[in-house]
């Protein structure tokens, strides 16, 4: 395997952009992602962006967006119809093939124009459940009660995962929802989706990010601090929720084991947008909260750009590496309905 | 034996507000006053209309705004001999593609006031508009081009545009 790094990352999120569009929103966020690499994105051997049409309710949305990178004379360029961390995972793997040494990974998303909980219910099997228009904070709360009555965890751990995700996105300038708040008072908020409360939901969010991925030497001329990916992988579970044990997420657990989670992790950053669910993934990946810093950014509670969420949380991992705030970091992402498709990579800084 | 099913229905309905973003507004807001407003790519200095995000060639944000001209050129156009769409115009009649002056882009209209027949690249044309009264947010203001009494344009000047 060629060792691959992540050498830049940018993002930008807000709860609404009134008047900006997607490419407007991403072509600031594209440069300032390339600028610490002085290259051009004409320069990247590989572009590939992670975008829903769904959300901004056009066809061939994407294709729109290629004008944020400027992809002329024509440019090597992939899609996938998911997160931007699953973009990741396919430049990873282009980049494994040899013949190039940079990809530009980019992703956008706003939740905002439609109603992204009902949005979310088109990703539904279509035949017998997509029909009944669960919402995604509806199917969440189903999850949510189903771990309680397991016994597993009680309303006060999701508060305590509320309150420190309120209080870690006080230091993150990209967050929306931020603050001091006690486990008590939270608990004293009324129910929205019986058994979850709004804080247990993630905001509504538009965002975009942005990342550069180089390989083996090109990478460390590229940054004096590359972020390496010390292994990745990603696997599904049955997409029918019904059909599934919803308390636990084998598929997380596998991409764990297989992208090589150890103990000795210092950050973790969990793409869980709803509360319960980082407690769910946490489980599954055996992180230890006394050892491992869960979600310092604020995770995806904070702030959840839909198709944005899963990439920042590594690039918040990589982030935090690169600024010496620990040397192995572990970063997961999400997709489909209620953590079907997980993804996991570790990640370490220049040792 | 069991009939096979062969299709269900099952309605979906989801309700967007769509922002067309800071450039496009901008021309739709000028169009809305009868004019036509581009924006110049600050790197290749070609001019947009309508404008979007941003230069698709360049992947820069458009700087200044261009005022353009109501005349330009027929750079192609299709004779359309079946109506779709139930298109309220008579057959046949021809969509133009024109560059408006000032600009290095074309924009899809409806080409009248010649027959079809005589149609041909290069034609220089000018824009018709609808009376103010019916102006909205939309290139619909624009009804149609005709023909102005001016020499056909070089193809060698608008060639790239095909």
């Amino acid at each position: 395997m060629r060792d691959v790094a992540i050498v830049s990352f940018a993002q930008h999120a807000s709860r609404r952009e009134e008047s900006r569009n997607e490419i407007e929103i991403l072509l600031p966020v594209v440069r300032e992602a390339l600028a610490p690499t002085g290259l051009t994105s004409q320069d990247m051997g590989f572009t590939i962006s992670g975008s829903s049409d769904y959300l901004a309710g056009q066809a061939f949305a994407f294709v729109q967006a290629l004008d944020a990178v400027g992809p002329w004379p024509p440019i090597s360029e992939s899609h996938v119809e998911m997160d931007g961390a699953f973009a990741l995972y396919e430049a990873w793997v282009r980049l494994q093939h040899g013949d190039i040494d940079t990809a530009l990974v980019y992703c956008f998303g706003k939740s905002s124009p439609g109603d992204v909980a009902r949005v979310l219910s088109l990703q539904l099997e279509p035949y017998v459940l997509g029909p009944l228009w669960p919402d995604a904070v509806s199917l969440a709360a189903l999850q949510a009660r189903a771990l309680l009555d397991a016994g597993q965890v009680t309303e006060k751990d999701l508060a305590r995962v509320v309150a420190r995700s309120r209080r870690n996105a006080l230091g993150n300038p990209y967050a929306q929802l931020r603050g001091e708040y006690d486990e008590a008072s939270l608990l004293e908020e009324p129910l929205y989706a019986d058994p979850l409360r709004m804080h247990d939901c993630p905001p509504v969010s538009d965002g975009a990010a942005v990342m550069v991925l180089a390989a083996g030497d090109r990478a460390r001329e590229l940054s004096e601090h590359p972020v390496w990916i010390r292994g990745i992988d990603h696997r599904i579970d049955i997409q029918a929720p019904g059909s599934r044990d919803l308390t636990t997420s084998p598929s997380t657990r596998l991409a764990g084991q297989k992208a090589g989670v150890t103990k000795d992790i210092d950050i973790a950053e969990l793409h869980a947008p709803f509360s319960h669910q980082e407690l769910i993934l946490t489980d599954a990946l055996g992180l230890d909260e006394t050892t491992t810093t869960i979600n310092p950014s604020g995770g995806a509670l904070a702030s959840n750009p839909v198709m944005v969420a899963g990439l920042v949380r590594i690039g918040e991992a990589a982030m935090r590496l690169q600024a010496g705030e620990g040397h192995r970091a572990v970063a997961h992402a999400t997709s489909g309905p209620l953590l079907q498709q997980n993804l996991v990579c570790v990640l370490e800084g220049q040792s | 034996m069991t009939e096979p099913i062969t299709g269900i229905v099952t309605p979906i309905r989801l309700d967007y507000r769509y922002t067309p973003g800071a450039s496009t507004s901008q021309f739709l807001r000028s169009i809305k006053e009868g004019k036509l407003v581009g924006r110049r790519c600050p790197r290749c200095s070609k001019v947009y209309l309508p404008p979007r995000g941003g230069c698709p060639m360049c992947g820069v944000e458009f700087a200044e705004e261009v005022a353009i001209k109501n005349t330009g050129t027929m750079v192609t156009f299709a004779v359309v001999n079946v109506n779709f769409a139930n298109r309220a115009v008579d057959l046949p009649y021809v969509t133009a593609e024109v560059a408006f002056d000032g600009t290095d882009t074309t924009t899809m209209v409806l080409l009248k006031g010649v027959a079809p027949e005589e149609a041909r690249m290069g034609m220089r044309v000018k824009a018709h508009w609808l009376p103010e009264s019916e102006w909205d947010y939309s290139l619909v203001n624009i009804d149609y081009v005709e023909p102005i009494d001016e020499p056909d344009a070089d193809f060698e000047s608008f060639k790239e545009l095909l």
